[in-house]
Formats: structure tokens, C-alpha cells, sequence
């Protein structure tokens, strides 16, 4: 057992919260770019990229994202593929906010008029430039505030990579509650870092929200 | 050649599954008990006229849903424990599932409230009956019939985030899973399988409240 004053169990954790704040970064705009393809393969074509959309969602927010994380830290090596802890929670965390991006995004997709499609079909433009230049932009308007609040629930699933040995701000919760025996207090710390990482994005949901609301 | 996927193995652990999947629908049906009767509590709490009663519940609802599961695990596992209060794995396992539900629903719960017609409560009252008959009998049940999709969302999310306590070695079908690929190093065939169970297991779940819903507010026009 070790003796450490509270300043410097504060300061342990408030060195690893960085790799929180990053693997959500990585997640965020992996899971972006991921939900914005899938986005486009649904409406390109609906049959085959809605049908593949909605198994995939329905396969990655059916299960517990804990044992996708140990399905993509365990399967890619039978791949050939070396993987990180890092690496694997980065990809299992992308893979997972493919699914909740684009199914919020898509939401926010139809609640664009059926006559936004309708008029730029008629002046013209192909699949993409009505997306790009008529739909997405409505479509984010309305997109922001609920993809803030998923930003919430991706920081605190980035929670999970410390079952697989990644060294963030839960797993460095654990290494020093294991090394100073006062989990309470170090468990308590670790809990308050992650409320002043997720309230203000909370709360910027909530005005933006708001705001959103009140313009209609 | 690479490796051979080899899902034969598994066969011969069907009943520790079982038991696995007993235990983890177990611990949901216990924490959605206690957390949706404890959030109707919180979300009437919610509307007290008390400035400070309604401070609480808002902080509480706020660092639970601002803050991870696992971390609360393991703080009313691991922390609680040197206040004096000690308890087994699977106690802490039911405290933490129910700690967070609750937060969830109590948020739920409220806008299924905000949701039911001022003139409910007005009528109920003008016809004599007492505040709290009118909140359980009148407004309750409307409120619950508004948000029921979102409160079995909610009980699914508890269900599969529940795969987090088999950290603290409660048996639950994710520590069956841990087991299993730790006897035959067929690690990724036993998470894969496991894994279609807990998606089998929600899908069923949304299916059974979908069928309980319909009969619960038939004579609801909606």
C-alpha cells in the first residue's frame, strides 16, 4: 500500500483523462465519417444500403458494446492483424458510433420536406449535390443538439477500454485505488473529472436544444 | 493457413450459458423493478414545490447520467465498502444497475408527466378526488402509457450495459462468457456466440413489452 495526498491522486488522474478525451475524438470522427457513408449508401440506394443500415444498427446497438470491444480486441489478431488496446478500443468505439451517428443523422434527414428532394431533382442536380448542397445543410441544423448529447454517452463508453488494458482515466482510477486502497475517495475523483468533461457538453445540448425549439 | 474458427466447442457449456443468461435477465428485471418504481417516486419528487427538493433530484439525475457505469460500479463496490457498507458482488451489482436506472427514468417519467394535459389533473380535482388518487390514478398512468417506448428502451440499455458487472466477478452471462473462452481459448468464437445471445435476448425483450404495451393501452387512442 501506498500513502498519496489527494492533490496527487488528483494529479494521476487528471493525467490520463487527456487519452479519455482523445479515444473519444478518434471515436467521434471515425464513428462521423463512418455515419456520413452509410448515410449516403441508405439514400443512394434504398433497398440495398437501408437493408445493410438497419441490420448493422440494429446488430451494434443490440449488443453490449463491451463485448464488441473484446470482439474486435480478440478477432482482428486471428486476422493477422497486431492489435493495441488503443487500437481496438478505437475501432471498436468507431464501429459503435457508426451506428448511433447515423441513425440520429438519418432521423434528421427525413425530417427535411419531401419537397427539398422534389425541387432539386427538378432543377437538375444529381444524388450528391442534393445531398451536399440542399439536404445535409437543413439536416444539420436540426442534427447538432442531439449529436452533442451522443458526444455524452461516447465519452463515458470510452469507460470500457479500461477492460482491455488501456490506460485512460477509469483504468488509471483503478491502478491507483488498487495501489492507495482508498477506492472511495479515487473512485469518487474519477466520477467528478468525467461530470466536468460530460455537464458542459450536457448542457450544451440542452441550449442548443432550446434555441432550436424556439427558431421554429 | 490461418486460424480455424471452431464453434463445436461451445455445445458442451449450453447450461452454463443458461444460467448465464438466468442471471443477467435477473438483474435487469430486479433493477427495472426498483428503478421504475423509485423514478415515478423522483419524477413526482421533481415537480415539489421545495426549491431545494427539486435541487436534489436534479443533482443527482445529472452525475449519474453525466458519468459511466463502470465507474459507478465500482465506486459503490469498491468505495462504499470503507464507509462501512459492505456488500456482495451481486448486492452492488443490483444497487449500481438500480442507481443508474433510475436516473434514466426519472428524466423519462417527468416528460411523460409534462406530456399529460393540465386539464386531467383540473378535472380530476374538480370531481373531488384527493391530489395523490388524481397523480397515481389519473395523471400516472398517462404519463407511463406517453414515454412506455422510452422506458423499455431504457430497461434494454440497463440490460446490455449490465455486461459490465461481470467485472466484479458476478456471473452474469459476459462472466459465463469469460469463463468459457478461458477453459477453451476459443475466445472469439465464445464472445461472438454470446454476443447473438445478448442480441437475441433484446430483441425478445423489445418484443415482449411491445406485445405487454399494446394489451396494457388498448383503449388508449394515441
Amino acid at each position: 500500500m501506498i500513502t498519496l495526498p489527494l492533490s496527487d491522486i488528483v494529479a494521476y488522474l487528471l493525467l490520463a483523462a487527456p487519452w479519455t478525451l482523445l479515444l473519444s475524438a478518434i471515436a467521434f470522427l471515425g464513428g462521423g465519417i463512418g455515419a456520413l457513408l452509410l448515410l449516403l449508401w441508405r439514400y443512394a440506394q434504398p433497398a440495398l444500403g437501408g437493408t445493410f443500415a438497419r441490420l448493422y444498427t440494429e446488430l451494434l446497438q443490440g449488443t453490449p458494446l463491451l463485448l464488441q470491444l473484446f470482439l474486435v480486441f480478440f478477432g482482428l489478431p486471428l486476422l493477422g492483424v497486431d492489435v493495441s488496446p488503443v487500437f481496438a478500443a478505437g475501432i471498436a468505439l468507431t464501429l459503435y458510433s457508426t451506428a448511433f451517428l447515423a441513425e440520429i443523422w438519418r432521423g434528421c434527414v427525413d425530417a427535411t420536406p419531401r419537397g427539398q428532394w422534389d425541387a432539386s431533382a427538378s432543377l437538375g442536380m444529381n444524388f450528391l449535390q442534393q445531398m451536399w448542397d440542399v439536404i445535409l445543410p437543413q439536416a444539420l441544423r436540426i442534427a447538432i443538439p442531439p449529436t452533442v448529447g451522443f458526444l455524452v454517452q461516447l465519452v463515458k463508453s470510452t469507460a470500457l477500454a479500461s477492460i482491455v488494458g488501456f490506460v485512460e482515466l477509469t483504468k488509471a482510477g483503478q491502478i491507483v485505488a488498487n495501489a492507495t486502497f482508498r477506492s472511495f475517495v479515487v473512485y469518487a475523483c474519477v466520477g467528478l473529472i468525467y461530470f466536468v468533461i460530460c455537464y458542459p457538453l450536457t448542457l450544451c445540448a440542452r441550449t442548443l436544444e432550446r434555441k432550436l425549439a424556439r427558431s421554429r | 493457413m490461418g486460424y480455424q474458427l471452431d464453434f463445436s466447442v461451445l455445445a458442451e457449456y449450453f447450461g452454463l450459458l443458461l444460467k448465464g443468461v438466468g442471471v443477467t435477465l435477473g438483474l435487469t428485471a430486479i433493477a427495472a423493478t426498483l428503478g421504475i418504481a423509485l423514478s415515478i417516486g423522483g419524477a413526482a419528487t421533481a415537480r415539489s414545490p421545495l426549491n431545494w427538493v427539486r435541487a436534489l433530484v436534479a443533482l443527482y439525475v445529472e452525475l449519474i447520467r453525466n458519468t459511466p457505469f463502470i465507474v459507478q460500479l465500482f465506486f459503490v463496490f469498491f468505495g462504499l465498502p470503507s464507509l462501512g457498507l459492505k456488500m456482495s458482488a451481486l448486492q452492488a451489482a443490483v444497487l449500481a444497475m438500480t442507481i443508474n436506472l433510475t436516473a434514466y427514468s426519472i428524466e423519462i417519467v417527468r416528460a411523460g408527466i409534462e406530456a399529460v394535459a393540465p386539464g386531467q389533473r383540473e378535472a380530476g380535482l374538480a370531481l373531488g378526488i384527493g391530489p395523490v388518487s388524481v397523480f397515481f390514478w389519473v395523471i400516472l398512468p398517462q404519463a407511463i402509457a406517453n414515454v412506455y417506448p422510452a422506458l423499455v428502451s431504457q430497461i434494454v440499455i440497463t440490460m446490455l450495459e449490465s455486461a459490465v458487472v461481470s467485472q466484479i466477478a458476478v456471473t452474469d452471462l459476459t462472466h459465463v462468457a469469460d469463463f468459457i473462452q478461458s477453459r477453451n481459448y476459443r475466445t472469439f468464437e465464445t464472445y461472438f456466440v454470446v454476443a447473438l445471445v445478448y442480441l437475441v435476448l433484446s430483441i425478445c425483450l423489445r418484443w415482449l413489452f411491445a406485445r405487454a404495451g399494446s394489451r396494457l393501452f388498448a383503449g388508449r387512442a394515441r
